[in-house]
């Protein structure tokens, strides 16, 4: 970027007309691309009817609803019953009264959204341990072998998670793992510290080992040297990783449909099976899309200026 | 490696120089002790999770086991499983929906990806900004998002047929993206490609970024018009970047199963049923463990053998 701004009245600078158009059609694109998001945040806020009626409705007066019916179960009552009923006192409850239905019960979506943050969290937690150790032992030392046991590392991400499934499914069905949170957090831990082996390894070899040397020779133990001197500065190399690897344990389908079913399913198997009276509920399936959304959000802000590096496991640095 | 002799030199320096109590603090425990303490805990990890159950898949793959009747006897029957899948008509079926789907998103991706990075490395007011809001759609996840495309999606109601109508004034209800044999392979490469083309433009503008000014400045020295200069000095020099994102897209669309999986589960029929779909449907709901088995095994060299003649020509093109 320097070198550039050092040249800006320079041949090269492109055009204003140049610099107009590009701006025009890069801006339309963003918006173009951004008409999904922007339709699941508006399904959310939109009530049954409105939201499967033609031509699609931009302008409806908004309700939630659809959040209500994300997080309650509902049961159809008759007016008569509804009458006997003492008056509704929450937000929710006058909503599903107005369509003859009376609440139940939570729904299921709070305990996946909560397994959902267990794995991601406890996966996470685990594989950048796991793999700051590795990277410092692969940056820092002499390991027979090394390319090989990094590129077999790597290599473990090209199978397809379905070929795992198969064996890790009767294994875990063996061992009693099916089904449960530490079973999904091993198995996450699994796939992402790879990327968070190859990313640390590119974040602590830019430290420069003059750091550590000094500190050895200031009567560090090299774990001393480690602990104090390369963590504090790999701690932006660590919190992108850790990121990286939460986006991951996130937004996982595939081992989630395939080995949990109740107790320890995260969010994305059960978004989809979302149904509500005749038919899918898209607005309670835009109101937990949502709600599932939002963090990843707020992730790919805090993490835009090491995204490419983690896309491409750390081949690619700016 | 040199930089590995350099403390240990110096610790040995110091350790005769110094009094012995010190000299033990500075050696510790051996580097060659911690190495394997830090890396044996992920090795140990990776291989009960990912070489054993691949081991384990390679046994199966020569049985006829099935994981839904665990009871019955489990025969080795050799290379059956493996001759049967080759001589399968529905994995050939199967093998060609993925390589359509790979081609176009890759070719989709690549084109769009490219020329977007072209215009955002014009640099024009609130690029970054831009860049921003053009990579939300890669980071979500693609089950949870591919599921709410199904409901864009839908003949009459759906927004995307509303919008298309709005501009071609077809009937909105005349044509079905998830229900038509013709339209359901297109159905699932708009949404990757609406998903992953800022993946391809993101390492396609570090590509360009990486072209250093003085180049241009002196083909602006020689004349070179902007058409020549995009051809020989943007194109070529950008190609590593490019085919290293053509190969991560490559490798992850190959296994793709998530998004096609919620939007149209391989159907209708099987028209758009991709490899990792048949796998999960062979296994999981055929419960032909042996037979999925050996279509894993196939699937797995095939990525690897791919990625690996790939990363040889690309590292020419690299070293040109």
């Amino acid at each position: 970027m320097s070198a550039r701004s050092s040249t800006a009245h320079s041949v090269v600078e492109p055009s204003s007309t140049s610099k107009l158009v590009a701006s025009v059609l890069v801006v339309v694109y963003a918006l173009v691309t951004m008409i999904p998001l922007f339709w699941i945040v508006v399904t959310s806020l939109k009530s049954p009817p409105d939201s499967i009626s033609y031509p699609p409705k931009i302008v409806f007066t908004p309700t939630i609803e659809g959040y209500c019916n994300l997080f309650t179960n509902q049961t159809r009552q008759t007016p008569e019953f509804l009458a006997t009923l003492p008056p509704a006192t929450t937000a929710c409850e006058k909503v599903t009264r107005e369509r003859n239905m009376v609440i139940v019960g939570p729904s299921n979506f709070t305990k996946r959204f909560f397994n959902s943050l267990v794995i991601a969290f406890g996966s996470t937690a685990l594989s950048v341990f796991l793999g700051t150790i590795a990277a410092y032992g692969f940056s820092r030392f002499k390991v027979p072998l090394k390319d090989d046991l990094l590129f077999f590392i790597l290599s473990t991400r090209m199978m397809p998670p379905i070929a795992v499934a198969i064996p890790i499914y009767l294994m875990y069905r063996e061992l009693g793992l099916s089904d449960t949170k530490i079973g999904m957090i091993l198995l996450y831990t699994a796939v992402n510290v790879s990327l968070a082996v190859w990313l640390l390894k590119g974040f602590i070899d830019e430290i420069p080992r003059e750091y550590e040397e000094a500190a050895m020779i200031d009567g560090y133990t090299r774990l001393q040297a480690f602990r104090k001197v390369v963590l504090p500065q790999a701690t932006t190399g660590i919190v992108a990783t850790a990121i990286f690897c939460m986006i991951f344990a996130w937004n996982e389908y595939a081992f989630a449909v395939l080995l949990t079913s109740g107790d320890a399913q995260p969010a994305p198997p059960f978004i989809p099976t979302i149904i509500g009276e005749g038919g899918m509920d898209w607005p309670a399936v835009g109101a937990g899309t949502t709600l599932f959304l939002i963090p990843i959000l707020v992730f790919t802000i805090l993490l835009r200026k090491h995204l490419l590096r983690g896309i491409t496991f750390g081949a690619v640095r700016k | 490696m040199t930089g590995n002799h350099i403390p240990d030199a110096l610790a040995n320096r110091l350790a005769t120089a110094t009094p012995p109590k010190l000299a033990a603090r500075v050696r510790g425990l051996s580097d060659k002790a911690i190495a394997w303490l830090f890396i044996t805990p992920t090795m140990i990890l990776l291989l009960a999770i990912n070489i054993f159950p691949l081991i384990w898949t390679i046994r199966l793959s020569f049985t006829n086991f099935r994981a839904n009747r665990t009871n019955a006897v489990v025969k080795g029957i050799g290379l059956d499983n493996y001759t049967s899948i080759l001589t399968d008509p529905d994995i050939w079926a199967a093998m060609q929906s993925t390589a359509h789907f790979v081609f176009w998103t890759i070719t989709m991706q690549t084109l769009i990806g490219f020329t977007l990075a072209y215009l955002l490395d014009r640099k024009f007011r609130g690029h970054g900004f831009w860049t921003t809001i053009i990579l939300i759609p890669m980071m979500l996840s693609p089950a949870v998002v591919g599921n709410f495309w199904r409901f864009l999606y839908q003949p009459q109601i759906g927004l995307f047929n509303y919008i298309i109508s709005f501009f071609t004034g077809v009937d909105p209800s005349s044509f079905e993206m998830i229900g038509s044999v013709t339209l359901a392979p297109w159905s699932i490469i708009i949404v990757d490609t609406w998903m992953w083309t800022p993946y391809v433009m993101l390492i396609c503008l570090a590509g360009l970024r990486s072209i250093p000014d003085y180049i241009y400045e002196a083909a602006e020295v020689d004349r070179a018009s902007t058409w020549r200069q995009f051809w020989s000095i943007t194109i070529p020099m950008a190609l590593p970047f490019i085919m290293l994102a053509v190969l991560f897209r490559g490798i992850e669309n190959f296994k793709m199963f998530d998004m096609v999986n919620l939007l149209t589960s391989g159907g209708p029929g099987s028209t758009t049923e991709v490899a990792s779909i048949t796998l999960k449907r062979e296994a999981f709901e055929k419960w032909r463990t042996g037979f999925s088995s050996a279509f894993a095994i196939i699937l797995f060299v095939t990525v690897f053998g791919l990625a690996n003649i790939y990363v040889k020509a690309l590292n020419q093109v690299k070293s040109r």
